[in-house]
């Protein structure tokens, strides 16, 4: 059985996203910002892609600036935000410690640039809360950063309260949303959102496109420079294809968004319970404020990375937060966030579900990660010690 | 996966060696469960011949590869010449592994080491100290 349980990583590219694609790159080749009827045309394919997205996320076309994906849209927004902070003399900025490294890699080089950084503490349960956002205001706040739903274990933030707290407070609000978008409900008007950003290959569309949405009246230095492209805000010929692309499988996304969820949250608590029975495993963040696709587990006393191997021979491609999977000395920060320690973080798997993962997909996998764990372990010394008592289990 | 060599994921697969050995002559363990990798090797030494060598290993597949590799390589030598296995041979051994996996098959050299000092120490029999690692200049951890 093969099956693809890493859709937090990517998904498969919606084949109506593809036609839709191919089809602009054989007829309207055009460049936008031509005058002739050729680049006209594309004006009006780019045009049309912009709107609908924009009504995916309830705000209006000239609000979304197309960037190269989900990492440039971030840096755009923190850099952004940082710069017209500093301005008013504002240099504080608030965020989380399980942010992705798109946020916290742009929030560590501008500690270095002299802004004060405060990462809040994520609860076991990989959850934060507005009151917490709202303590750490402060007068010389310019940014709060956090993001929708995290991408290694799931967790949904409460968002529309973190935005209202920072509207109260006349605080910019940013989310990474890359692992929302498509997934779950997205309004940036009722969830007080100033700023988010978002990829189009997490949700069955292309690679190398995404978005962020910058709501009116907000300027921001822009990252790159260069042409007039996105009203002056991102300079670069645009990438026509992939927006398309991006629009139609976000369409498809929100067309099929209830049906989806209704179908995924049953699997997934099926696959979390089934995991469950697995002897000191633990599954990672809350159970229930998850994205509907997302189990991420620690076993104790085996290595990430064997898992994924053999997982992988028995045809699963999952992902792991283990530091030899991170190409890191230290395994994953956001499992070291919830409080996992190295020695139990190593072992962690992330199997994510998606529209076409059907219950035997299910219960293959709960059979097979069972049985490779098991023999992970019969393999370990760690797990030899743990069995005859000379090493005190971490996960009871 | 392309990541690996086809001897490295065949040993990783079919791994050689894995096992206890009740009443070894010499036992090592190198690596910590902080790191992610914990290297355990046991040895059956007769005269001056290994008999026999298995592995128990927590860590990442080239880990587990380095261990069966490392423990074939010492099977049936004298001990004199099992000292002599340094990680670059198991790496050779193995067709290469990655850049950051290196340490892997540092650590395989060093366990077979400890095994080796341990059967030394468990027979009375003297030895230079410079030939074997120790927790001061073994530099896991820090290499990766």
């Amino acid at each position: 059985m093969q099956i693809y349980a890493d859709h937090a990583a990517t998904t498969k590219t919606s084949p109506a996203a593809i036609d839709a694609m191919v089809t602009t790159m054989r007829e309207t080749y055009g460049n936008p910002s031509s005058l002739h009827s050729a680049g006209q045309r594309a004006a009006e394919l780019l045009a049309d892609a912009r709107a609908r997205i924009a009504r995916q996320l309830n705000c209006e076309a000239s609000e979304l600036i197309f960037t190269s994906g989900g990492s440039e849209a971030d840096n755009q927004a923190l850099m952004g935000a940082a710069r017209r902070g500093a301005a008013q003399g504002k240099k504080h900025i608030v965020s989380t410690a399980f942010e992705h490294h798109a946020v916290l890699h742009t929030l560590r080089r501008l500690e270095k640039e002299g802004f004060e950084i405060t990462l809040l503490p994520v609860y076991e349960n990989g959850l934060v809360t507005a009151e917490q956002v709202r303590a750490a205001l402060r007068p010389d706040t310019c940014l709060v950063s956090v993001m929708y739903a995290n991408n290694e274990i799931g967790t949904i933030q409460p968002i529309a309260e973190i935005g209202a707290v920072c509207r109260e407070a006349g605080v910019l609000f940013h989310t990474d949303a890359v692992q929302a978008v498509g997934h779950l409900e997205v309004d940036v008007k009722a969830q007080n959102i100033d700023m988010l950003s978002l990829s189009a290959h997490k949700f069955h569309g292309p690679k190398g496109v995404g978005a962020l949405y910058l709501r009116k009246g907000l300027r921001l230095d822009p990252l790159i420079e260069g042409g007039a492209q996105e009203r002056g805000r991102r300079a670069g010929t645009e990438n026509l294809p992939a927006i398309v692309g991006m629009a139609v499988a976000l369409e498809e996304a929100a067309a099929h968004r209830a049906e989806n969820t209704a179908r995924l949250i049953p699997l997934r608590d099926k696959l979390i319970a089934g995991l469950s029975a697995i002897p000191h495993a633990a599954l990672n963040g809350d159970a229930v404020q998850r994205l509907p696709g997302n189990v991420s587990f620690c076993f104790e006393g085996i290595e990430g990375e064997s898992l994924l191997l053999l997982l992988d021979d028995r045809g699963i491609c999952a992902s792991s937060g283990s530091a030899c999977t991170s190409g890191s000395l230290d395994p994953s920060h956001v499992l070291l966030a919830i409080g996992r320690v190295h020695d139990v973080a190593h072992g962690s798997l992330r199997l994510s579900l998606g529209e076409d993962t059907t219950e035997e997909q299910i219960d293959y996998l709960i059979r097979t990660v069972t049985d490779t764990v098991a023999y992970l372990r019969s393999i370990s010394p760690v797990w030899r010690e743990l069995q005859n008592g000379t090493r005190p289990y971490i996960i009871q | 996966m392309a990541l690996y060599s086809d001897i490295v994921m065949d040993h990783f697969r079919n791994p050689r060696n894995v096992g206890v050995i009740e009443n070894a002559d010499g036992v090592g363990e190198v690596g910590n469960a902080k790191c992610g990798d914990i290297m355990k090797i046991y040895l059956k030494i007769d005269g001056d011949t290994i008999t026999d060598a298995k592995f128990e290993t927590f860590g990442c597949g080239s880990a587990i590869a380095s261990s069966s590799m490392a423990t074939e390589m010492i099977k049936g030598q004298p001990v004199a010449q099992a000292l002599q296995l340094t990680n670059k041979a198991v790496v050779e051994a193995l067709d290469g592994l990655p850049a950051h996996k290196i340490h892997c098959s540092v650590l395989a050299e060093e366990a077979i080491k400890l095994a080796l000092k341990d059967y030394y120490d468990r027979h009375g029999i003297a030895y230079d100290k410079q030939q074997f690692p120790s927790c001061e200049n073994c530099g896991h951890c820090h290499t990766h």
